[in-house]
């Protein structure tokens, strides 16, 4: 073989390497991450077998009966979907607000003063990504019941007279664990966003004549407006889906949730079409947020290789 | 004795508390008791529940003495001896193991495939990778349900499906990992192993893949932590009590049947993650000294943005 015939084959065989390591991987995304989504419509848009009642997935695009799926738009902008819905909307407004006041000043502390403490107090931070989440909210169980803790010490210091039932129905109660849930995930990506920004930025401003709260609402608050987004998209996308805070911390059908309806009526025979419409509502309106993250990450990889 | 405290350069802790309090030289005092405040209020009712697992009585708000009686020692009703206890602690170490170790080399491989792989094809596959990540955990688990059920018939619910489940959600954060790991290495030490006559199979089994193990550990150890940890996929495809994991447990029986065991549980589930992450953040803490690297393992563990 000559030498460019060689070489020829060399530049022929690296070509098809690099996709062959990635090809197996793809494949089964492929196989049980995208084809399940199809899943998902071919559900919502599927027909009910006219003897056993239960609805059936239907494949093939052309024959959707989107009957199940017009009656959940309807039941959403009218009926009572649409108040599980608008209240979905406000824990989660309430809750990715809270957190912003809460995280960011514990993410700006950590990364611009937090000194020789500062790996401790990121080790901490991180820790709650690692205990489970249900065992976390199981602990707020055992302090909100009748005579947990936070009873006890309430009516300790006189704020209550009598124990307070907070397990049962209680908005602020949701909300709040909602916010315990997520706020360690809103924390990371703000620290990684106000690390990143030059200290000399900063003592410029100061240098200019800026007092500290123009310096920081002039700029560092406009430096880590996209580690704000980014932190606060993270943790809407799991609140829109969660179902369990609101079961374990109140149990009762005045706090729940979007997610909560999908999981009941999924696992009933004959609303798997139901559930699946709902889920598609769910994913078209998380669609947005999740166009940006993806976005974000794909421009952040491009950073990073570069 | 008032007076003469306060001559005396503010000796009582009160004083002393509220000069460090107006000192506008030092670091920002609300911060920093902001911050500290937030972590005791983040770890504090977890550690109370730790404990509550270790409670000699039956109560989880009133401290009897210490025990190990709800891990090993009560003939019924520990986690040892408590059947759908004892087995919701072996389904989640069955379904952790096998999911680590079929994600961690599909995931690498993908990440060595994407990372190097830059024909038509690679942004889409790219993109394929990282939709996972931003997909609320339901909609991942509705329809891998429905295509368990109406699709793929022959996989069954339970530990096959949650265990085909967990790999398809695990695959993503290995090639978070590996990739960083990758753009970091570079391609210059492979050229030059092949420059010096080695093939390109010889490269990257004697080059790419040994600068990779510190990642490929983590990997392993993340793809564990985060498998153990699932609670809403895992439910979904659940066959029938026999595949329920500690999540599981926690959610079912935190409201209805709680007592001193499930928080045992629980804390099991805790320490098994928790030396998961020691080891990941240990190992890649050796290798960043052998090389020289700046900073801390717990900051690149920071800016992993999981």
């Amino acid at each position: 073989m000559s030498k460019r015939a060689e070489e020829k084959g060399v530049v022929g065989e690296r070509r098809w390497l690099w996709p062959s390591f990635a090809l197996p991987g793809v494949v089964w995304l492929i196989v049980l991450f995208v084809t399940p989504l199809y899943a998902i419509l071919a559900m919502a848009m599927g027909v009910s077998d006219p003897i056993f009642g239960d609805t059936l997935p239907v494949w093939n695009p052309l024959r959707w009966d989107p009957s199940t799926f017009i009656e959940v738009l309807g039941d959403l902008f009218t009926g009572q979907l649409g108040v599980v819905f608008l209240r979905t909307l406000v824990y989660v407004a309430a809750a990715t607000a809270l957190s912003l006041l809460i995280g960011y000043p514990v993410a700006y502390y950590v990364a611009r003063h937090a000194g020789r403490y500062r790996v401790l107090l990121l080790l901490l931070i991180i820790a709650p990504f690692w205990i489970n989440y249900l065992m976390r909210m199981l602990a707020w169980v055992n302090l909100l019941t009748t005579e947990g803790y936070v009873n006890q010490i309430l009516m300790f210091v006189g704020a209550l007279d009598a124990p307070r039932e907070w397990l049962v129905g209680k908005h602020e109660t949701v909300i709040l664990g909602l916010v315990y849930g997520y706020v360690p995930f809103l924390i990371l990506p703000l620290f990684a966003a106000l690390d990143r920004i030059d200290q000399r930025v900063i003592e410029a401003a100061r240098d200019l004549g800026a007092s500290p709260a123009q310096a920081f609402l002039r700029v560092t608050l406009p430096l880590s407006s996209q580690g704000v987004l980014a932190g606060c998209v993270i943790i809407m996308l799991p609140m829109f889906g969660d179902y369990y805070t609101a079961t374990l911390l109140s149990g009762s059908p005045k706090t729940n949730m979007i997610a909560k309806l999908i999981e009941q009526n999924i696992n009933a025979s004959a609303g798997g079409s139901t559930g699946a419409a709902l889920t598609v509502v769910l994913m078209v309106f998380v669609a947005l947020l999740m166009t940006y993250y993806l976005y974000s990450v794909a421009r952040a990889t491009r950073e990073a290789r570069s | 004795m008032s007076a003469q405290a306060e001559t005396s350069g503010g000796k009582t802790p009160l004083t002393r508390l509220q000069t460090w309090w107006s000192n506008p030289w030092g670091k920002p005092r609300f911060l920093v008791l902001f911050t500290w405040l937030y972590v005791l209020w983040s770890l504090v009712p977890v550690a109370i529940a730790v404990v509550f697992g270790f409670n000699a009585g039956r109560s989880r708000s009133t401290w009897q003495g210490f025990s190990l009686r709800w891990y090993y020692q009560d003939p019924d009703l520990s986690v040892l001896h408590d059947p759908s206890l004892r087995d919701a602690l072996l389904q989640s170490l069955k379904l952790a193991g096998l999911t680590m170790l079929i994600a961690t080399p599909l995931g690498v491989a993908l990440a060595i495939g994407l990372a190097r792989w830059s024909g038509w094809g690679s942004r889409p596959a790219n993109f394929l990778m990282l939709f996972p990540l931003v997909t609320p955990e339901i909609v991942m688990g509705v329809s891998l349900f429905l295509v368990f059920v109406y699709l793929f018939g022959f996989v069954q619910l339970g530990t096959q499906a949650q265990l085909l489940g967990h790999v398809t959600f695990t695959i993503s954060y290995v090639v978070i990992i590996v990739r960083g790991r990758l753009f970091a290495v570079g391609r210059e030490y492979e050229e030059a192993a092949m420059d010096l006559g080695a093939s390109q199979w010889q490269a990257i089994r004697m080059v790419l893949l040994p600068m990779l193990t510190p990642a490929i550990w983590a990997s392993l150890m993340i793809a564990f932590a985060i498998s153990i940890d699932d609670f809403v996929i895992t439910a979904f495809l659940m066959g029938d009590q026999s595949s329920a994991t500690i999540p599981v447990k926690l959610y079912s029986a935190a409201r209805a049947a709680p007592s001193p065991a499930l928080n045992a549980l629980a804390s099991i589930l805790l320490f098994a993650s928790m030396l998961a992450i020691t080891i990941a953040i240990l190992v890649m803490r050796r290798y960043r000294k052998k090389e020289g690297a700046q900073g801390s393992a717990v900051e690149d563990f920071a800016r992993l943005d999981l």
